[in-house]
C-alpha cells in the first residue's frame, strides 16, 4: 500500500487541476518521440515522424498525447489503489500493444521536464519528488501485467 | 550515440545562454537531487548543511556547473579531456556511475524550468545526448 502525505496528494491534485491537457499532453509525447527516437516504433502508422518539426506538428501525435495524459486522471482520483485502477490498461500495453515498460519511464522523464517548463520556480524540489513518486508507482503499475 | 556537428552546436549555443544564470543552475539542480533523490546525500554526509541553497550545495553546485562547462569545450574528445575528472570519481569520490544518470535528469528538469522557451525538443536532446557522453567519459577509469 502507498502511504501519501497530505502534501504530496494535494500537489499531485493541484498539478493536474491546472494543467492545460491540450498543451501538455502533445508537447510531453511529442518531445518524448524527439528526445527517445526509438519510442517511434509504436506509432507507425501516424504518418509524417521524419524530423522533429513533423512529430511537433503532427495531429495524430497531438492527439495521443492528450489521450494519454487523461489516461492518468484514473491514478490522480484513485491515489490509494492505482495498481488496481490500472490492471487493465497494463494488460492493454502488454497484449495488444506490446509496449516495452522501459518506454513508460521515458515518457514519464518528458511530462517532468515538460510540466516543469509550464510551472517554473513553482515546481520546486519537493512539489517533483511528489510528481516522480506519483508517476514512478503509475509506471510500475502499468507494467504490472507483463508476463 | 554520437554526437553529430548539428548536436554540438545546438550544445555550445545552449551552453552560452546558461552562462548567465550558472550558480542558479548549479544550486538549483545539487538541491534537488538531495531532495528527490535522497539516497544521493549517502556521498555528502561530511558536509554540515545538506539543505536547498545552502552554503555547501551551493559551492558545490558551482563547481558541478564548471565541470560541465569545461566539458563543452573538449567536446571534441570527451574521454581523453575528461581523463583527469574520470580518475577523480572513480578512485577518490567513488560515486556510482547510476547517479550520473540521477544528476542528469535534475540538470534537465532546471534547464527547463528556467529556460522554458529555449529548451526546445532538440535542444533537450542534443544536450542530452551530450551529457550521456560526458557521463560515460566520466566512467572511463573505474574498471
Amino acid at each position: 500500500m502507498v502511504e501519501w502525505t497530505d502534501f504530496e496528494r494535494s500537489t499531485i491534485e493541484s498539478i493536474f487541476a491546472k494543467m492545460d491537457y491540450e498543451d501538455v499532453g502533445p508537447a510531453a509525447l511529442s518531445r518524448c518521440l524527439v528526445v527517445y527516437p526509438w519510442t517511434q516504433r509504436y506509432f507507425g502508422n501516424f504518418g509524417n515522424l521524419y524530423n522533429a518539426a513533423a512529430i511537433m506538428s503532427n495531429k495524430m501525435v497531438a492527439q495521443h498525447g492528450i489521450t494519454v495524459l487523461h489516461g492518468m486522471d484514473r491514478a490522480v482520483k484513485n491515489m490509494d489503489n492505482i495498481k488496481a485502477t490500472y490492471a487493465e490498461l497494463s494488460v492493454l500495453h502488454s497484449e495488444k500493444l506490446h509496449v516495452d515498460p522501459d518506454n513508460f519511464k521515458l515518457l514519464g522523464d518528458c511530462l517532468t521536464i515538460v510540466i516543469a517548463a509550464r510551472m517554473g520556480t513553482a515546481f520546486t524540489a519537493e512539489v517533483q519528488a511528489a510528481f516522480q513518486k506519483f508517476l514512478a508507482i503509475v509506471i510500475s503499475s502499468l507494467g504490472r501485467q507483463y508476463h | 550515440m554520437t554526437l553529430s556537428a548539428k548536436d554540438k552546436a545546438a550544445v555550445k549555443g545552449f551552453m552560452a545562454k546558461m552562462k548567465s544564470r550558472s550558480e542558479e543552475i548549479g544550486t538549483e539542480t545539487l538541491s534537488r537531487m538531495l531532495v528527490v533523490y535522497p539516497q544521493t546525500k549517502s556521498y555528502f554526509a561530511h558536509w554540515k548543511d545538506l539543505s536547498p541553497g545552502s552554503g555547501p550545495v551551493k559551492e558545490h553546485g558551482i563547481i558541478f556547473i564548471n565541470g560541465v562547462y569545461e566539458a563543452a569545450e573538449k567536446i571534441d574528445d570527451l574521454k581523453n579531456g575528461l581523463l583527469t575528472l574520470s580518475e577523480l570519481h572513480a578512485f577518490m569520490l567513488r560515486v556510482d556511475p547510476v547517479n550520473f544518470k540521477i544528476f542528469i535528469h535534475c540538470m534537465l528538469v532546471v534547464l527547463s524550468m528556467l529556460f522554458p522557451e529555449d529548451f526546445t525538443p532538440q535542444v533537450h536532446l542534443a544536450v542530452d545526448k551530450f551529457l550521456a557522453q560526458v557521463a560515460l567519459a566520466l566512467s572511463e577509469k573505474y574498471r
